[in-house]
Order: structure tokens, then sequence, then C-alpha cells
């Protein structure tokens, strides 16, 4: 169901998106196809939700304070833990996680003070103490995640 | 570090750039700028490391990479630096950082996130991992999610009003 095209824009545009007045048409230059056919590919990937978006990503803590957060909650009150933290605005991933610390998330605040306050509230609202990891180094580097794609 | 401006444009487009010929002047027009002034301030975000790229964001989960795992490991903290650099090399690790110990019931301070379509492959890059590490690696365990139960998504019908949700920051 993915063409060739599609392929390649997944796989060799994580990065380098062209900073030009016509982006597309420069992809598409690269590739050998026209710009619409870029443009198209892309739509088709954003609306079948292969792509998450085209756009900047921005590394942890540029913007504001994050940590990644865990509880350990017991399977019986799993589904209401879970359901109070993901109404936290501040959450913005939330997994469960096969472990005794079962219920992960990232929590974004603006700031120290507020990113506090927000565990806080989160461990009176649930009952239960909350882990708090924030990032001390992140080891970037520069290479996108390769996919194999064969079978899509 | 960040102006106004900055952070306008990262607000414009965090739910992704139009798929229209002139994405940078369609988020100018709104913005009163021009597209010269956006690409420039991208540029410069870019260069001081705000903007870690920009392109293309796949959903790993729909390309068949179901099997999402936390790798976490026990290390020596003095050795952190150098092995996460070697761990974050590994082309199936997306993420990989240094967070503190909690103990005594969180001993690691390692985290790498892997993804793979089945838990053979995990079990595998897991074995990379442990015999990058050597000696290093004093302790291992592996998280799978079972559930994602919240993602703030940015599909453009779902605009996020946090702008902070364009974080790269995986779980």
């Amino acid at each position: 169901m993915m063409t060739p095209l599609h392929k390649q824009l997944l796989n060799d545009y994580q990065g380098n998106f062209p900073l030009s007045p016509r982006p597309y048409q420069d992809i598409a230059t690269e590739l050998g196809v026209s710009e619409s056919d870029v443009i198209k590919a892309l739509t088709e990937l954003n609306e079948t939700d292969v792509i998450t978006r085209i756009g900047p990503v921005i590394p942890p803590n540029r913007i504001g304070v994050s940590t990644l957060a865990a509880i350990a909650v017991p399977e019986a009150h799993l589904h209401d833990i879970a359901q109070i933290v993901s109404a936290c605005p501040e959450v913005n991933h939330n997994y469960e996680r096969e472990h005794y610390f079962n219920l992960w998330f990232v929590i974004i605040a603006s700031d120290a003070d507020h990113l506090q306050q927000v565990i806080t509230g989160i461990e009176q609202q649930t009952g239960y103490s909350v882990m708090s990891l924030p990032l001390m180094d992140d080891y970037f580097i520069d290479l996108s995640f390769r996919m194999d794609l064969h079978d899509c | 570090m960040l102006d106004s401006t900055d952070r306008k444009i990262i607000q414009a487009t965090q739910a992704g750039l139009p798929l229209t010929p002139e994405p940078y002047q369609a988020i100018a027009e709104q913005l009163g700028l021009t597209a010269g002034d956006i690409m420039k301030r991208l540029l410069a975000m870019q260069d001081k490391g705000i903007i870690r790229r920009i392109g293309v964001v796949p959903n790993h989960y729909k390309l068949g990479y179901r099997f999402n795992g936390m790798t976490v490991w026990d290390i020596p903290d003095e050795a952190t630096d150098e092995l996460g650099q070697k761990v974050g090399q590994l082309d199936f690790v997306s993420h990989c950082y240094h967070r503190p110990r909690h103990l005594p019931e969180w001993p690691y301070n390692l985290f790498a996130m892997v993804h793979a379509k089945n838990r053979e492959d995990v079990d595998n890059q897991i074995r990379q991992i442990a015999e990058l590490l050597g000696g290093f690696n004093h302790g291992c365990d592996v998280l799978y999610s079972t559930r994602i139960l919240k993602k703030t998504g940015f599909r453009s019908s779902e605009k996020s009003a946090c702008d902070q949700s364009v974080i790269d920051q995986a779980t």
C-alpha cells in the first residue's frame, strides 16, 4: 500500500526538510518527481496517520522543564489512576508498562516550581507517590531512526 | 533564549507545516511576518539547538513497530557520558538518556528506547546493548508498553493547546 515515494519520504526526510520558499518542489527535484506528487504523497501519509506531522522537533528541556515520572499502582486501580494522570494538561505521554512501576508519564511545566506543583497535585489526587526521574543528559546522535519498510 | 516571535513560530508549526506549495509563506501570513523571517528564525533555532530537526515525524506504531521497549541500565555514573554516546548511536535506539537513580527501588541510570516489530527483535537489541556495555552493566530491565493511555496528538484536526507538546521525549 506504500509506494516507493512514500518510503523515500519517510526514511530520507526525517531531518533536512528544506528551508526554502518551495520545499516540496526542492524535494521533488531531488527525487525526480513533481511537486504535486510530493504534496499528494505526504498528504496521504498524514491522513493515514503514518506520519504525525512534518515540522520542527524540539529536544526536552529547551522550552519549559520536564520530567519522566512513574507510579506503582495495583492493577485494580490502574484505570482510575491513569485517568487522573492523563487529565492533567501538563502530562503529554502516559503509558502503561509491564513492571512494578506500571504507569509512566512525561510532565512538561513552565518552570521548576510549576513542575513540583504538578507532581504534588498528582500525588494528592491519586494518593500514590510519584517517582520523578528528570533528564540529566540527552545522548542524541544526529541520525534518524531507520525503518524497515519492506513489508509495509 | 527564545523571544516571543520564536515562540509564535513554534506554536504555529506544532500541528505540522501546511501541505501547500509555499508552507513558510502560509505561516508568515498567519503571523504577520515574511516567509524569509520564518526560514531565518527556524534556521537560527536549529543552529542554537532549540530545534533538533525539521522533517517528517513518523508514527512508529502505525508502521508496525508495535514493540516499544524502554530498556534501563545500571552503569557507573562516571561512565554514563561515554557509554550513553555509544548506545545512542545504535540505529535501533531512538532516544538515550541519563536519568537519576531512585534507590532502593529504581537502580537504573541509563535509558535507551528501542522499537521493533516483535519481541524477539527487542531481545536481540537488548543483547547488543549489553554486549556494548560489557562489564559496566550492573543490571538491566526492559519495560514494554502495554497500552498508550495518552499521547498528545499533532494531527491538524486536533490542535493541542499546549505549545510544548512538540517536545521529542518518548517515555
